[in-house]
């Protein structure tokens, strides 16, 4: 089992403050899904995991030990889009993380160790349903088969940590739906703790057994970029194992009145 | 009635349009040559087919009666292995600075802004410090096309690797891959493509920069030989040289444009 400690984070940018005040602990495999309004940092929340940049204040710990602060094979990501490398095709994109982590020169492997990654590769595509499509370039796939082979690329790493940042919110509502389901059994089958960020607060509710909502509590009109945004609601769904009504009954009133919150700003 | 810019020429009419004015000019060329000549059978302005037949026979065909080379063919060698040779150092020179700066942070500065300033220099008009500093030899002719060509190769690859999305590297960071492994595996096979393209841009310029130093100080070559027939109003070779000189550009591009698609199937979008 993994866990994340993350202790009083802080982010700020050129005196914007865009994050505050952060506490969190998360273990896995824990599903938590962030939802907020527009620019309320939670994609800047996702890059912090991410180690794309660097936090001004806080601690991050997985384990019990400082997060490296520049992105490593412990935490996977997915982007929205262009995560996949257009020069290889969808095997050899799989193929790359087994490639560079065996041959730190060349970043190709030979004879039986190349063959042993390729079955490792071709299973993990199958896991995500491109095995068929293993010898076309992405530029031949649809979006949605785009993202497969995207999470196919994290997954052959066994990350400890995988971040979605807005994995579906470029797909069709059909495609999006057989994403879900994908996403959910690769979770189940990988017990990894995963981090999604996403605007549909019907998908973060969904597929998260934790969603968190980001959000500015304390405002000052005379200077808008003195406080950030924060944590507002953690709510647990805790899917899979026992949990309590209350929290569902809590957690629905915070949804709804999260809704009608951002229905009211627009 | 449809809009004029809305109406497509057909195959065929498009084909005998792209024809048309090539068959006017050489109309017009023939009619004012056989003007000419007609009042002037020793005219040398405007030669006649006739001439030309026989210079291009004497030039391409038959050796040199004094060096026993078949002068066409010599000249040509010679003025592409001086282009070849720049235009190939110079995409390694674009290639490794486009990579260093697009890549590499502290690359970039400490490298752009000299690059930017050296861009500036017309290289024509430090070609007397290149006959100065590396003599009248093939090596100043050579740098004076690097000097013209590889600067805009350099700041063209680096905005290449700049243009390939952030998202795709940190990708490749969170897949295990050290600063070398980035550039090896997701950076350069992607610039390739880009790099034929460069260079298929900046030939031209290439071409302008050899013919002028060819023109200037030179023992062989195809510049050389235009500038040397010029003394005696040779049009019935210049003429045709011009028209070898073009479709050897014409060629190498294409060439390029074929070796792009063949070897780089994955780009064949762009």
């Amino acid at each position: 089992m993994n866990t994340l400690h993350i202790k009083n984070l802080r982010k700020e940018y050129q005196g914007q403050v865009i994050l505050e005040r952060i506490n969190l602990k998360v273990s896995s495999p824990e599903f938590c899904t962030i939802v907020g309004a527009s620019g309320c940092g939670k994609s800047t929340f996702l890059r912090l995991l991410l180690g794309q940049e660097t936090l001004s204040r806080g601690e991050l710990l997985l384990n019990g030990t400082p997060l490296p602060a520049e992105p490593g094979p412990d935490r996977g990501i997915v982007f929205q889009r262009y995560s996949v490398f257009p020069h290889l095709t969808v095997l050899g994109n799989v193929l790359l993380g087994l490639e560079l982590q065996d041959s730190p020169l060349l970043g190709r492997l030979f004879g039986a160790a190349r063959r042993r990654a390729i079955t490792q590769a071709e299973a993990t595509l199958r896991a995500v349903g491109l095995f068929e499509a293993r010898h076309k370039y992405p530029a031949m796939l649809s979006g949605g088969m785009q993202q497969r082979l995207s999470i196919a690329q994290a997954l052959v790493k066994q990350p400890k940590i995988l971040l979605l940042d807005e994995p579906f919110g470029a797909l069709d509502p059909g495609i999006r739906a057989d994403m879900h389901e994908l996403i959910l059994d690769l979770w189940r089958e990988n017990q990894m703790m995963i981090f999604m960020v996403t605007h549909d607060i019907k998908e973060a509710f969904e597929l998260g057994t934790r969603v968190l909502t980001f959000d500015k509590v304390r405002r000052d009109p005379q200077a808008p970029d003195a406080y950030g945004a924060t944590i507002t609601y953690d709510i647990p769904l805790g899917k899979g194992y026992a949990q309590n009504l209350a929290a569902i009954i809590a957690a629905r009133a915070a949804t709804e009145a999260f809704r009608a919150k951002l229905a009211a700003e627009g | 009635m449809r809009r004029l810019l809305n109406q497509q020429p057909g195959r065929f009419s498009a084909l005998c349009l792209s024809a048309l004015p090539f068959l006017l000019i050489i109309i017009v060329y023939l009619t004012a040559s056989d003007l000419r000549l007609a009042d002037n059978p020793n005219d040398k302005l405007l030669p006649s087919l006739g001439s030309f037949k026989e210079a291009i026979v004497q030039a391409a065909l038959e050796p040199n009666r004094r060096t026993g080379e078949i002068q066409l063919w010599s000249d040509t060698a010679a003025s592409l292995q001086r282009l070849l040779l720049a235009v190939a150092i110079s995409a390694l020179l674009g290639l490794m600075f486009g990579i260093a700066t697009g890549v590499i942070p502290y690359f970039n500065a400490g490298l752009s802004p000299l690059i930017a300033v050296l861009s500036m220099i017309p290289p024509l008009a430090i070609l007397p410090i290149l006959f100065i500093l590396f003599g009248l030899g093939e090596l100043s002719k050579i740098m004076l096309i690097i000097l013209g060509v590889a600067p805009s190769i350099m700041r063209e690859l680096h905005l290449r690797v700049i243009d390939i999305p952030h998202e795709q590297l940190i990708k490749a960071q969170t897949l295990g891959a050290s600063t070398w492994q980035v550039i090896w595996r997701v950076v350069l096979p992607q610039l390739l493509p880009r790099l034929l393209n460069a260079v298929r841009l900046t030939l031209g310029s290439a071409w302008l920069f050899l013919i002028a130093a060819e023109a200037i100080a030179a023992e062989s070559g195809l510049g050389y030989r235009i500038f040397l027939l010029r003394r005696y109003l040779a049009m019935d070779t210049i003429l045709p040289y011009v028209a070898w000189i073009t479709l050897l550009a014409f060629l190498s591009d294409y060439l390029l444009r074929v070796l792009s698609r063949r070897l780089f199937p994955w780009a064949a979008k762009t």
